[in-house]
């Protein structure tokens, strides 16, 4: 198994937004039962190193269809976009404007009154946020609408990166 | 579970030798060996029967005197010389060890590498040095309780050691001839332990969500584990690899020093004597409500409540990382199906009160904490070495710490995050900022902080021969791999002129292998038992399993996957080995064969494994198409 393997045939999954978690579980286990370098604890050393590329392989196509986010940006590399973190940024003016606001929220949330409730209803408000970003990104993606697909990713990206923080600040002040 | 091992015909000359694999438990406080015995594993006892060993280690003017309960007895009237709770020296640099605490009543000295040298009656000594005496101690014990060499070991470790502690302790295994398997985090162990036990009694137990809580004398690791029909995964884990049971005696020690009135600036005879006398009054309060002291010829009662006004604050830095890790995990205290107490620290029974309110459920500890590790470590080693078919269990662990790299401004920048699946490899490019740079530094880091201050500097390299571009051109690939035992290796390549520089991360604070050859070297001056024969013997081992493993694969792929003169290649190379085995008496000679026949077959192993896999995703689309 190489890195150039196509993550979701490794998985024998159709290459779709739409990923039965469950499946992918199962047959995560079932490869890395066949495939952990502990099975081939007592082998040469040339057979351990091919186990542990073949495994961590199989580990990073796992968590790359797992997670919505890294899912979708491999889902559009297979398409030819590459949606690097720090560049790929929308041009979308409201969105961005919204995004300002919640961050503003987020940076006043620590000196509100109940800092853990202000955070609890961001939060919710981030995490809808995501769900209708990761919708969008469906139909786009369904539809062969690559280009808005990707644009639609870069929206993620940034929403992603909020609900972390948020989740962040929050374990910061459960931990006072 | 299948026990028994099933031989393909036309396979090994010789019929199935056992192998003896063992689990070691190398403990801050007290280590352990254990083995699996007719299927079910065992602690292997000293010749007194005592199952621990305690982590010290005496040294006189010629070099060891004793290891365990004899160098224990050497703590009061010989300090300097008696080395305990090494572990938490393991893989530290020099000023790690201030921010320990001034309770090590050692003289430090610190070498050309930055690692902490103690000194001692012989001479100065590295931690790695003494866990290798604990090691080799552990290691002669199963060898005279088996009656027969040992061909491998599992060590654990704490879940939260960082890369440089995970290779100090492989090190000191090296150092002390023992070939390690792999090395396994200590609260996974635990869990093996029990998790396999459950699902022997309860078939039906599928999917349980298991916290394991474990509090040892130097070091305190939580894992949170999914345990689903034999496959332990590890969904987080966290902890504080400078935070166990010592702290509870540091800090009743200090009480009892302002209580008797001393100042701080105490000899290291009465600092050995405070804490000899708070370890004590530990263990008693652990029974009893109050304890009666008489330290220095002054008679003191230290009370349950006081002892856990002292060590609560302590105890609640252990919760915050249980919290800290269940977020990591996604998962709510309540969801947690069972908890599980690991290590000595956690027979004070103030703290399985604090977990299980955490939990709000009561912890368990059917299995001796202070002997669960081993026993644990001693099913994987089995499984490993190959006595026992391993269809029904698989350890999926995890990275306690983000692996990372600095960047502009003396930033982390994460490239392996914490609680990522092992085996893992992750690449990330960079570029030059300079118009012509020809080299770049690269500064591997772990920790979770913004800061590269802050995390731990594991190792600096450099790329150079990068072809003069304009800043910003070059693409710069930089690949981080770790492997199953937790161990990271670092590359970085020029992708345009294919330049390329590697390095196998050596932490700064660890042994280079040099100086592990040069000590394996001494050693052997030293040692009793003739290190020649061993070396044979280990090289006439490592021959059999690769002639019969060889053999069994040529006879199952060698006809499709090799073309006929390659074949006969092999086939010359294997027998070539085979005679050398039955009469070669050196072992440097036998090395070398076993060697060039694993190069000839590299490219059949890998077929083999391409094979395999596209097997392997064959088989799954068959699946597809049946359903």
């Amino acid at each position: 198994m190489h890195r150039s393997h196509n993550f979701f045939e490794i998985f024998s999954l159709a290459q779709s937004w739409e990923v039965d978690i469950d499946q992918l579980d199962l047959r995560f286990r079932n490869l890395q039962q066949e495939f952990h370098p502990d099975r081939y604890a007592s082998k040469s050393d040339f057979e351990q190193r091919l186990a542990m590329q073949t495994a961590a392989t199989i580990n990073q196509a796992y968590q790359t269809l797992k997670n919505p986010l890294l899912r979708a940006q491999y889902l559009l590399k297979l398409e030819g976009f590459d949606a690097n973190q720090e560049t790929h940024i929308t041009a979308d003016s409201q969105f961005l404007m919204n995004q300002m606001l919640l961050r503003e929220a987020l940076s006043e949330a620590k000196f509100s009154e109940d800092p853990l409730k202000a955070l609890a209803s961001l939060s919710i408000e981030a995490l809808e946020n995501t769900a209708a970003l990761q919708s969008e990104f469906a139909q786009q993606y369904r539809a062969n609408a690559y280009n808005k697909a990707f644009d639609t990713l870069a929206k993620m990206q940034f929403a992603s990166k909020l609900v972390n923080d948020i989740a962040q600040l929050e374990a910061q002040l459960e931990d006072l | 579970m299948a026990l028994l091992q099933i031989s393909e015909p036309g396979q090994s000359p010789q019929p199935h030798q056992r192998k003896y694999a063992v689990g070691i438990d190398l403990g801050t406080t007290n280590s352990l060996v254990a083995t699996v015995r007719s299927g079910s594993e065992t602690i292997l006892p000293d010749e007194q029967g005592r199952e621990l060993l305690p982590s010290v280690v005496h040294y006189d003017n010629h070099g060891v005197s004793c290891v365990g309960y004899e160098a224990a007895e050497h703590s009061a009237s010989d300090p300097s010389n008696t080395l305990m709770s090494v572990k938490r020296l393991l893989g530290r640099g020099v000023d790690d060890i201030k921010t320990l605490g001034d309770n090590l009543p050692y003289e430090f000295a610190a070498d050309s590498g930055g690692m902490p040298k103690i000194n001692t009656a012989y001479g100065l000594i590295s931690p790695i040095q003494v866990c290798a005496e604990i090691l080799r101690k552990l290691a002669s014990r199963a060898e005279l309780a088996l009656g027969s060499m040992l061909d491998g070991a599992v060590i654990t470790v704490p879940a939260y050691f960082d890369d440089a502690q995970r290779q100090a302790t492989k090190d000191a295994a090296t150092l002390a001839g023992i070939k390690v398997l792999r090395l396994l985090n200590e609260p996974t162990a635990a869990a093996i332990a029990y998790g396999l036990d459950s699902v022997q009694q309860d078939t039906e137990a599928q999917r349980r969500l298991i916290a394991v809580y474990d509090l040892g004398g130097g070091t305190f690791d939580i894992s949170i584990l999914r345990l689903s029909k034999g496959v332990f995964e590890v969904l987080a884990t966290g902890g504080d690899s400078a935070l166990g049971g010592d702290d509870f005696d540091c800090a009743i020690a200090d009480w009892l020093r302002l209580e008797l009135g001393l100042s701080e600036d105490l000899d290291r005879v009465e600092q050995r004597i405070l804490l000899e006398t708070a370890r004590f009054a530990k263990q008693e309060l652990t029974e009893h409500l109050e304890v009666q002291l008489d330290i220095l010829d002054t008679p003191l009662v230290l009370t349950r409540d006081i002892m856990y006004q002292l060590v609560d604050g302590l105890i609640d830095k252990t919760l915050r990382a249980c919290k800290s890790s269940l977020r990591d995990a996604g998962i709510k205290a309540s969801h947690i199906d069972d908890i599980i107490l690991v290590g000595g620290s956690t027979r004070m029974p103030r703290v399985g009160e604090k977990v299980g309110e955490l939990f709000d459920r009561q912890p368990q500890c059917t299995i001796d904490p202070d002997l669960v590790v081993a026993m644990g470590a001693a099913m994987q080693a089995e499984i490993l070495i190959g006595n026992t078919s391993a269809d029904d269990m698989l350890l999926l662990d995890v990275i306690p710490l983000s692996l990372g790299i600095e960047t502009m401004g003396g930033l982390t920048e994460k490239i392996i995050h914490r609680n990522t699946t092992i085996p893992v490899a992750k690449a990330q490019e960079f570029t030059t900022f300079k118009d012509g740079q020809t080299a770049i530094s690269i500064h591997v880091v772990q920790g979770d902080r913004e800061l590269v201050s802050d995390c731990r500097s594991l190792a600096r390299f450099e790329l150079r021969g990068i072809p003069p571009m304009v800043a910003g051109s070059a693409k710069i690939q930089v690949s981080y791999q770790v492997d199953a035992d937790g161990l990271l290796s670092v590359s970085a390549r020029e992708q345009g002129s294919g330049v390329e520089s590697r390095i196998e991360v050596k932490p700064s604070y660890g042994l280079s292998d040099t100086e592990i050859t040069q000590m394996l070297q001494d050693s052997v001056s030293h040692a009793r038992d003739d290190m020649q024969a061993r070396a044979l013997r280990e090289q006439q081992v490592e021959a059999d399993r690769m002639i019969e493993d060889l053999q069994a694969a040529i006879d199952k792929d060698g006809a499709t996957l090799l073309e006929a003169s390659e074949l006969q290649c092999l086939q010359v190379a294997l027998e070539e080995l085979r005679q050398l085995r039955q009469v070669s008496q050196d072992h440097r000679q036998l090395a070398a064969q076993i060697e060039a026949l694993g190069k000839t077959s590299e490219e059949f192993a890998a077929r083999r494994m391409d094979a395999s896999i596209k097997k392997a995703l064959a088989g799954l689309s068959l699946d597809d198409a049946l359903k």
